[in-house]
C-alpha cells in the first residue's frame, strides 16, 4: 500500500491530463455531484455531501475538506463508455457512389478519478454485453483507465454489501484510494497504475494508515442505507411473475425510465436512422432506450408489452434474475441510483421484499413454468 | 428533382400564433436544402405566391376554434395526400383550449367592444376531431429536428418515427440532474412525450408539458407525488390543464385532481 498526500493527489491527477488523458471525476453542477470531465483535483466536490433516499437527493455542506465522503451521484462510467447517443455509422452518397463509414473515433482515452466499487462492477457488467460485439466500447473501455475509491459514506439507497459488489473496490481498477484527513492511502493493482505512481511523490503507506483505511471500509459496510436478500435467485422471481404486487406497483410507476438511464448496468438502446433532406447522407445513431417506454416493444404493428405492469416485471425480472441465466451474473451492483432517481421513490428492495414476504402466494401453472 | 416533380408541400395555419411555422423558416442552413428537395406551393406566413391543390404533404397549424375553419380544414384534407397536423394547438386544441370548460362568449363580450363582428366556436379542438390526420408533430412549438426528420422520412418513402417516450428518457440521455428529485420542484416530464430535447430541465425548471402526454401515462401517480410535494392540488389540476391541457389524459388527470377524486384516492387506505 502506498500514501500520497492531497499535493500528491492533486499532481497525479494533473499529470494524467498532461499525458492527454481526458479527466472524467466527480463535481458540482446543478444541485448535485455528477460525473463528468474536469480539468484537476480542484474540480472535485471538497467538503461537499450528500444525502439520498427514494425520490429525494438532496447537497449537503461537510465541515471538512474530504472530496470523496459522499456516495454517487446520478452517473456512472456507463455515460462515458456507452454514451446516451453515439453515432455508429454514416453513409454518402457521391456521384452515384455509396460510401459507408462505421469506424469508432478517435477521441482521447478516458481516466475515471473516483468510481466506486459499484460502479467499476457494473462496468464489469457491460463488458459481458458490449466488450466482444462492440468495437466503439471495446476501444474506449480497453483505453480508459481506472482510480476507484472505497466508499466512506454510503448513500441512504445503497445496498452493494447485500450485492457483494463493495463497498471496498476488489475489481477493474489501476489504482484505489481510501481517503482520510491528510491523504489516500494506494492500492495499486496493474502495471500501468504503478506507471502513475511513480511520476509522484508517494511513499508506502504505514501501518497505522493501512488500519485506518481498513476502518473507513469496515464502518462503510454497517451504513449501508439498505439490504436486500437475494437468495433463491433467479426463481423467486420466475415462481412469482403473477405476484399481485407487479399490479400494486404498476400503479406507483410513471414508466418515465428515469431507473434505466440511472442503472449504471441498463444496456438497452435503439437504432435510430436518419437521413439529411437532400438523401445524401445518413446516419445510424444508438442511443439509450428504456424498457419502460411502451414503443421500446413495438414489433411489426404493435406493442408486445402494453401495461405498465407488464413493463416494470420485465425490468426487475431481468435485472435480478434473468441477467443470470443470460449474463452468469446479477443485473444489480446495489448502487441504489434506481431508488434515488426514481420521481416517485420505487425502491426495488422493497418490491423484492414484499414479493418474497408472500412467495407463492399465486400460482403459476405447471407449463407455464417449463416453457 | 425538377420543380414539377417535387413533392408539392402547403402549409396552412388555423387558430394559432405561427410559432410553429416560424420553426420552419427559422430552419436556417436546412432551409436552402428543403428548397431545392420539395416545391412549398402556398406559404402565406412565407410567401403571398399561392397555388392551388392537390398537395402532396400538407402541415396544418392551428386548432379549430371558428366556424368556417371547419369547413376549410375539410377542403384542406381534401385536397391533401399526407396531412401533418403540426404543434400544440393542431394536436390538441392548444391553450386557447383553456376556454372550453368556461363560458367563451362572456370571454368574447367582456374583450371585444363590438362583440357581434367576432364569430367563435364555444370550443377549440384540434385537427383530428374534424378531420383524418396522418401524422402528428406535438409541441409548444414544435421541434424543427423532429419536422425535418419527418420531412426527410417521407422524402424517402418511409413512414417517420416519432418517439411517444417520456421527456426523463431524453433528460437523462442529455445527463442533466432532476429537477424533481434533486430539488422537489413539480415537472410533468414522466407523463409528457419526449421532442423538445428536455429544454426546460435543462434550465433547472420543471417540464410544463408542451408536447402532450407520453405514452400511456400514469397521471394519477404523478398528480399524487406533486402533491406530496407540497403543491394544492388546485394548481396541480392547473398545471394539467396548460399547454396541452385538452389532450384527453391531461384533462381527465386535471378533471380527476380537481374534483378532490384523487386526494380521497390517497386517504384511502
Ligand atoms: S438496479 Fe438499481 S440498485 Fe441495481 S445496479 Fe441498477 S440502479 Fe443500481
Ligand atoms: S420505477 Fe420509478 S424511475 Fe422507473 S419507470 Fe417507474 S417511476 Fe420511473
Ligand atoms: S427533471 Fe423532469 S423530465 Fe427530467 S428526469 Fe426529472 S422528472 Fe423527468
Amino acid at each position: 500500500m502506498r500514501y500520497l498526500d492531497r499535493e500528491a493527489f492533486g499532481k497525479l491527477v494533473d499529470a494524467l491530463a498532461g499525458a492527454g488523458y481526458d479527466l472524467i471525476g466527480p463535481t458540482v453542477r446543478d444541485g448535485a455531484i455528477v460525473l463528468d470531465h474536469i480539468d484537476g483535483a480542484e474540480d472535485l466536490p471538497s467538503g461537499v455531501g450528500e444525502e439520498q433516499g427514494p425520490g429525494t437527493y438532496r447537497l449537503t455542506s461537510r465541515d471538512d475538506d474530504m472530496v470523496f465522503s459522499w456516495a454517487h451521484g446520478p452517473d456512472a462510467g456507463k455515460r462515458f463508455l456507452f454514451p446516451a447517443r453515439e453515432v455508429l455509422c454514416t453513409a454518402k452518397r457521391n456521384d452515384g457512389q455509396l460510401t459507408v463509414e462505421c469506424r469508432p473515433g478517435d477521441e482521447r482515452p478516458f481516466a475515471f478519478v473516483g468510481l466506486r466499487s459499484c460502479d467499476l462492477h457494473a462496468i464489469a457488467v457491460q463488458d459481458r454485453v458490449f466488450l466482444d460485439a462492440d468495437p466503439h466500447y471495446a476501444r474506449r473501455r480497453e483505453r480508459a483507465l481506472f482510480i476507484g475509491v472505497n466508499c466512506a459514506v454510503p448513500g441512504g439507497t445503497c445496498f452493494c454489501t447485500s450485492m457483494g459488489t463493495g463497498p471496498k473496490c476488489t475489481i477493474g481498477f489501476d489504482l484505489a484510494l481510501t481517503e482520510l484527513p491528510g491523504g489516500f492511502v494506494v492500492e495499486v493493482s496493474s502495471p500501468r497504475g504503478e506507471q502513475m505512481i511513480e511520476v509522484v511523490r508517494s511513499r508506502e503507506a504505514t501501518e497505522e494508515e493501512v488500519r485506518a483505511a481498513q476502518a473507513v471500509t469496515t464502518e462503510a459496510e454497517g451504513q449501508m442505507g439498505r439490504s436486500l436478500d437475494v437468495a433463491d435467485m433467479p426463481e423467486l422471481l420466475y415462481r412469482n411473475r403473477e405476484h399481485p404486487r407487479w399490479k400494486d406497483v404498476a400503479a406507483r410507476c410513471l414508466a418515465c425510465g428515469n431507473c434505466t438511464s440511472a442503472c449504471p448496468t441498463c444496456f438497452c438502446h435503439d437504432i435510430v436512422e436518419g437521413m439529411s433532406i437532400t438523401g445524401d447522407t445518413a446516419t445510424r445513431t444508438r442511443e439509450w432506450a428504456s424498457c419502460f417506454s411502451e414503443e421500446f416493444s413495438h414489433i411489426v404493428g404493435m406493442e408486445i408489452r402494453k401495461s405498465r405492469e407488464s413493463r416494470y416485471r420485465q425490468w426487475l425480472t431481468h435485472k435480478f434474475a434473468s441477467w443470470i441465466d443470460q449474463f452468469g451474473t446479477s443485473g444489480c451492483v446495489g448502487c441504489g441510483r434506481c431508488i434515488t432517481w426514481c420521481p416517485v421513490g420505487i425502491d426495488v428492495t422493497e418490491e423484492i421484499t414484499a414479493i418474497r414476504a408472500t412467495d407463492g402466494e399465486v400460482e403459476v401453472a405447471e407449463e407455464v413454468m417449463a416453457s | 428533382m425538377s420543380a414539377s416533380t417535387k413533392p408539392r408541400v402547403a402549409v396552412f395555419k388555423m387558430a394559432s400564433c405561427d410559432g410553429c411555422q416560424l420553426q420552419i423558416l427559422d430552419a436556417e442552413e436546412a432551409l436552402l436544402d428543403l428548397a431545392g428537395a420539395i416545391n412549398i406551393v402556398n406559404f402565406a406566413e412565407a410567401s403571398s405566391y399561392m397555388e392551388p391543390g392537390p398537395y402532396d404533404v400538407t402541415l396544418v397549424e392551428g386548432s379549430i376554434s371558428a366556424p368556417e375553419q371547419i369547413e376549410q380544414v375539410k377542403e384542406i384534407r381534401e385536397q391533401s395526400k399526407f396531412l401533418i397536423a403540426i404543434g400544440a394547438c393542431a394536436t390538441s386544441g392548444g391553450i386557447q383550449a383553456l376556454r372550453n370548460t368556461q363560458d367563451a362568449g362572456a370571454f368574447v363580450r367582456t374583450i371585444y367592444p363590438t362583440p357581434e363582428y367576432v364569430k367563435t366556436l364555444a370550443t377549440s379542438t384540434p385537427i383530428a376531431d374534424h378531420v383524418r390526420v396522418d401524422l402528428e408533430l406535438t409541441g409548444c412549438p414544435i421541434d424543427r429536428g423532429q419536422l425535418l426528420g419527418a420531412l426527410s422520412a417521407l422524402l424517402a418513402g418511409a413512414m417517420p418515427r416519432i418517439s411517444t417516450s417520456s421527456v426523463c428518457v431524453e433528460c437523462k440521455r442529455r445527463g442533466y440532474v432532476c429537477v424533481l428529485v434533486a430539488k422537489g420542484e413539480p415537472c410533468l416530464g414522466p407523463v409528457t412525450r419526449t421532442g423538445c430535447g428536455a429544454l426546460c430541465p435543462a434550465f433547472g425548471r420543471g417540464c410544463y408539458g408542451c408536447f402532450g402526454p407520453s405514452q400511456p401515462p400514469n397521471t394519477d401517480a404523478l398528480g399524487r407525488r406533486l402533491v406530496d410535494l407540497g403543491l394544492p392540488s388546485k394548481l396541480v389540476a392547473d398545471k394539467f390543464r396548460f399547454i396541452t391541457g385538452w389532450a384527453p389524459a391531461f384533462r381527465e388527470a386535471a378533471d380527476a385532481i380537481a374534483d378532490g377524486r384523487k386526494d380521497e384516492e390517497v386517504a384511502a387506505p
